[in-house]
């Protein structure tokens, strides 16, 4: 199914949407990778605030090329989010609730989404030019020194994403591949 | 003996940098183009699609295809009769490299030491690979890795009692483990023989071949299209959403090997494998 939905996203919405549906987002996603989830897990281990109200947020998983002049940001797809894995129960458990990546995820990321009814949303991977049309804003708002890597606000118009880990914990890359398998 | 300023190889370094990461080569936009038509899956046929369009996108509004403009791996062919001259040619390559992704707006994705990781804020130093050969020209291959591909890569060493289906399953294994993180539909190099860097070195300068060249020889050649056939019996498909086409093709490259072993490297890259050769 096709879908819009407005970030921040609330649980009741999170919790209509299925895998395989089609969903334009819009509204405010915030984007970090590797490095800026190593700086949010150290600043709450030691009991500081994340640069953001994670509450209802979505993270996409990305680090952009850089902004030609006049433009608001340069090429703009998902990264692998595996890597994001070790860090993102935690910030679940605490109210995130969208993810935008691209491949898969643990157990523990599963059971998570699960517990919490959270979603996680695949963009195209290698999409870059494409998807960053729908970002019309864009602003730095933490860990600036890590360039690529740093935190920025989004804003995003009809972001085109697929629902990949639904709050049932259905998994897209589980069920689809075995349709097109073929037995040697 | 033919004297070459080293400047000039960071001149064509730069124009290769900014040039193949906004357009792809023709036998890539071949290849991803007509995978669009042989797609079953209306997923995947989706998936295809926006890929093409996404092409023309980066192309005609100058934004980088993806995001991960890669680490830029060097190839350098130098002929034996060339003399550089006006300073070091690693100077100048890591000199081309940092032009090309300052002035082209590309991502700078290198971290200096792996484990402090702190971004050398210029995507340098390059990955260079030095080859001496006959005459007096440079041939100068470049090849921008991303890494969501690269992470995917394995090299294993196989007993020779493996034989070849020791080699196929080893690269439908680095296929099928890849699966969705690689950003199917992949392009795959695979290295055979050698020891343990020489086959991963083939393997990576196996991606770089043209998709529409034939390899060293006919055995070669029926092997990789054996391959592609059985990664595409997997049905990971585009995106890994499920689909026939997970492997656009797979390039082999072989070398002789030691009598106790049979080296197998399986360089994973996704459909925006970047290559394009200058000679001087």
């Amino acid at each position: 199914m096709e879908k819009y939905i407005s970030a921040p996203l609330t649980e009741e919405c999170a919790k209509t949407l299925r895998a395989g549906d089609m969903v334009y987002i819009s509204g405010v996603v915030y984007s970090a990778r590797d490095a800026a989830h190593e700086r949010m897990s150290k600043a709450l281990d030691e009991g500081k605030p994340l640069p953001f109200d994670i509450s209802g947020s979505i993270i996409y998983y990305l680090g952009p090329s850089p902004a030609r002049p006049g433009r608001v940001i340069g090429s703009a797809g998902p990264t692998t989010a595996s890597r994001m894995d070790k860090y993102t129960p935690r910030l679940i458990d605490m109210g995130l609730i969208g993810m935008i990546g691209k491949g898969k995820r643990t157990k523990e990321v599963k059971d998570a989404i699960k517990r919490r009814g959270a979603v996680y949303f695949a963009a195209i991977g290698g999409a870059g030019a494409l998807l960053s049309k729908c970002i019309t804003a864009a602003e730095t708002i933490a860990y600036e020194d890590l360039g690529t890597e740093a935190i920025r606000k989004l804003t995003v118009k009809d972001l085109p994403v697929i629902v990949l880990i639904d709050s049932d914990g259905t998994d897209l890359y589980e069920t689809e591949p075995p349709k097109y398998a073929k037995k040697p | 003996m033919r004297e070459i300023p080293v400047s000039a190889i960071s001149d064509a370094l730069c124009e290769m940098c900014v040039s193949i990461n906004h357009r792809l080569s023709p036998d890539m936009e071949k290849l991803i183009y007509s995978a669009r038509e042989a797609e079953e899956s209306p997923i995947g046929r989706m998936v295809l699609g926006k890929l093409c369009e996404n092409l023309e996108t980066a192309r005609e509004e100058t934004i980088p295809i993806c995001q991960d403009t890669g680490m830029a791996v060097v190839f350098l062919d130098v002929g034996q009769d060339v003399h550089f001259t006006g300073g070091s040619i690693e100077d100048a390559v890591n000199e081309g490299v940092r032009r090309g992704y300052r002035d082209g707006y590309l991502r700078k994705s290198v971290v200096g030491d792996p484990l402090e990781r702190k971004n050398t804020g210029d995507n340098t130093p390059a990955v260079i690979h030095y080859q001496i050969v006959k005459g007096d020209k440079v041939r100068i291959t470049l090849a921008p890795k991303g890494f969501g591909s690269e992470n995917m890569s394995k090299v294993f060493m196989l007993k020779p009692a493996q034989g070849i289906d020791g080699v196929k399953d080893a690269v439908i294994s680095a296929i099928r483990d890849a699966g969705p993180n690689a950003c199917p539909p992949m392009y795959v190099g695979v290295g055979i023989g050698g020891d343990f860097e020489k086959c991963a070195l083939m393997a990576k300068r196996a991606l770089t071949r043209s998709s529409d060249s034939l390899p060293a020889n006919e055995k070669t050649a029926e092997l990789e299209k054996e391959l592609l056939g059985e990664a595409n019996a997997l049905g990971i498909g585009p995106a890994g959403l499920g689909g026939r086409v997970t492997v656009l093709k797979i390039n082999i490259e072989t070398y002789p090997t030691h009598i106790a072993g049979l080296p197998v490297a399986v360089n994973i890259c996704c459909h925006v494998n970047r290559h394009i050769g200058r000679e001087i």
